[in-house]
């Protein structure tokens, strides 16, 4: 019985990983093909990768995609912060239900809405859509996961080192900057670092909320393989799934190291 | 009620006594209520400056909760707290002259046993040498010295609880709470520091606050003990009078082992009341400071401790004398306590101490034996 649902387990996550990343894998394969043709195996060669650097309007991209996934994530490293503390220590005001149950909506919503309803709030206030545009569209919505993240961090806190502190003498205001930073930081960086990625391969909502001269890098690969699919659209892809995964482990490691030293202190 | 003198006591320390002493720390008819569960109840306390104050009681009866409003953590929901005469009810907690030990210790995980221990000095205005050596001195009151660079965590729960004591120390405040100090120490460091908190508070001069609810700890330390119960204040006095001398039935019951005698008074003479106790089919005498209604129903209380176990009849004046038969023997090592059943359906426990290595006892199961005890032993409760 035990070796029948073994096997039935082994091979259902081997389907489920193979669904999931045979994908990802034969496009990272494919970035080092040699030949031009994107299905035919022409030898491993790194030349699409130098080609990259040849090609002005990426780069371009690349470049806009990286500030703004830097902006936004900031920005929504701050404002997350805030909400959190809100939500988990200044006790019940009126419309806290409302206020946390909407803190979530953003994590659900389809992202074609949040798009368009982004885009008409801009086409409304007469924004000139642009850079700042997509940064603040990036940010309204990763805020959610770094307030997420960093309750998480602030209920597993102890709320008497904070009255410690001010037992001792600690305004409330130092209290947060010598105490309570220092106990989120690191829940504080994970949400910073999931916005960052979470910017980094937006599409939809960039796509809505853009204008001329802030082409990101997943709209300009999507208008490119519009045209057909080329081996340096591999590669650029290949980087950012390597950036991507790179940002998510930061974040989970970040979040076990806050784990830890939680029931270090347990 | 029903108080009589106790013996002569020699009390070194006793400001309470004196009316014109004014209280240090004042609780003025305060109510603290949660919703509408009421956690303190309209209550007033006085506490005297170098008093060793204990709040006793058991879980969930408002202890914690006094402390925190003394701390600036709860606002009463009415009354006043006054310190030195001033009210500091609505003084914020960094702004009071008042350090609280957490009963979770509270140590900054970041921070080393050095930095916590200086966190209160940082605050002030002390320069970088004072504070040193502040902590320094801390360090060896608490016999840290060798782990002042270690994280808490590094640290074992004794020496967590040290660290949080000098830590709540450091700043000299004019009173130092303490919520449960020692609930998470094993018996042994318990009772270690229990005497150390005793020399502590007599070195620094302080006043202490502790919270407990273990009597036997309050017993130990304090000068005065508070016994709560459900948000209110039952009794206020010392460890000997709480013991001997407790104000109610509940008092009596929740502070060490007590027999009760359920009776109604019969006859006063002089100051002896006379009392029928139905359960034992027999009188009773106790002497009594205030002279209880003819009539009324009371409760006569005895410590296992006073009552005498013998085989032959007591010999003797001013002693009530009882009948019964060993029913069952608890060995402690130092004490054996015997319950004696009395009549069809009243046990009485007696305490014997064990004065001999003999494994036989004298006295042992089914004999027949006498108690006795002398009309000074009990009190008499009418609550
Ligand atoms: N912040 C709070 N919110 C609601 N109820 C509380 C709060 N703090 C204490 N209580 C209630 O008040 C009562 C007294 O609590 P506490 O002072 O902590 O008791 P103790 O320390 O004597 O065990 C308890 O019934 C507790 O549930
Ligand atoms: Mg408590």
């Amino acid at each position: 019985m035990t070796q029948r649902s073994s096997w039935f387990n082994i091979t259902s996550l081997g389907l489920g990983f193979a669904f999931l990343y045979l994908p990802i894998l034969i496009l990272v394969i494919y970035s080092f093909n040699a030949s031009k043709l994107v299905t035919v195996w022409g030898g491993f060669s790194t030349k699409w990768y130098a080609e990259l650097w040849q090609n002005q309007q990426l780069l371009d991209a690349a470049w806009v995609t990286f500030r703004i996934a830097l902006v936004s994530a900031s920005l929504a490293a701050v404002l997350g912060t805030v909400a959190a503390l809100v939500l988990a220590r200044f006790g019940r005001f009126t419309g806290r239900t409302l206020f946390s149950g909407m803190i979530y909506a953003p994590l659900v919503m389809p992202e074609v809405i949040l798009g368009l309803s982004l885009l008409l709030l801009f086409v409304a206030v007469g924004q000139e859509r642009g850079f700042w545009t997509i940064a603040i569209a990036h940010t309204s919505f990763s805020m959610c996961y770094v307030a997420v993240v960093v309750q998480a961090r602030l209920a597993g806190s102890d709320r008497s080192l904070e009255e410690a502190a001010q037992d001792l003498g600690c305004p409330p205001f130092k209290t947060f900057f010598v105490i309570t930073l220092p106990q989120i930081l690191p829940g504080i960086l994970a949400g910073w670092m999931l916005a960052f990625t979470l910017s980094l391969d937006d599409l939809v909502i960039a796509s809505f909320t853009t204008g001329p001269g802030a082409t990101t890098l997943p709209m300009k690969i999507y208008s490119q393989v519009r045209l057909g699919v080329t081996p340096q659209i591999n590669a650029i892809s290949t980087i950012l799934i390597g950036l991507v995964t790179l940002g998510v482990i930061i974040a989970s490691l970040l979040a076990k190291r806050q784990r830890l030293a939680q029931t270090k202190r347990g | 009620m029903a108080k009589k003198p106790l013996g002569p006591v020699r009390r070194t320390f006793s400001p309470w006594e004196e009316p014109s002493n004014q209280p240090f720390i004042e609780f003025q008819s305060v109510t603290k209520t949660f919703g509408d569960h009421i956690a303190v109840d309209n209550l007033s306390l006085k506490i005297y400056k170098r008093e060793f104050h204990a709040l006793l009681g058991g879980s969930g009866c408002g202890k914690t909760t006094m402390m925190r409003m003394l701390a600036g953590f709860e606002q009463p929901t009415s009354g006043c707290i006054l310190l030195e005469g001033e009210d500091i009810t609505r003084v914020p907690p960094h702004k009071r002259p008042v350090n609280m030990m957490f009963q979770s210790y509270a140590l900054f995980p970041h921070m080393s046993v050095w930095d916590n221990i200086a966190f209160g000095l940082k605050q002030e205005a002390f320069s970088k040498r004072e504070i040193s050596a502040r902590v320094a001195e801390m360090l060896r009151l608490v016999k840290l010295e060798p782990f002042a660079r270690r994280k808490p965590h590094q640290l074992s729960g004794g020496q967590r609880q040290r660290v949080a004591l000098a830590r709540s120390l450091a700043k000299r405040p004019k009173v130092l709470l303490l919520d449960e100090p020692l609930a998470a120490l094993d018996k042994k460091l318990r009772e270690e520091t229990q005497i150390e908190l005793m020399n502590l508070q007599e070195e620094l001069r302080m006043t202490f606050l502790i919270v407990t609810h273990d009597q036997e700890e309050a017993m130990n330390l304090a000068d005065r003990i508070s016994v709560m119960d459900a948000g209110h204040i039952l009794q206020v006095a010392t460890p000997g009078e709480i013991y001997e001398q407790p104000s109610s039935r509940y008092v009596a019951d929740f502070i060490g082992d007590i027999n009760f005698f359920e009776c109604t008074v019969k006859g006063m003479n002089a100051s002896v009341a006379t009392l029928d106790s139905a359960e034992l089919g027999t009188t009773l005498q106790v002497e009594v400071g205030e002279k209880p209604q003819l009539g009324s129903s009371v409760t006569l209380a005895v410590r296992p401790e006073k009552l005498r176990i013998s085989f032959e009849k007591p010999e003797g004046e001013n002693q009530n004398i009882l009948q019964g038969e060993v029913w069952d023997i608890a060995y402690m090592g130092d004490v054996s306590i015997y319950h004696i059943k009395v009549s069809q359906d009243h046990t009485i426990r007696t305490i014997v101490t064990n004065t001999t290595r003999l494994v036989e006892r004298p006295i042992t199961w089914e004999d027949k034996v006498w108690l006795a005890f002398d009309y000074d032993a009990g009190v008499l409760l009418t609550a």
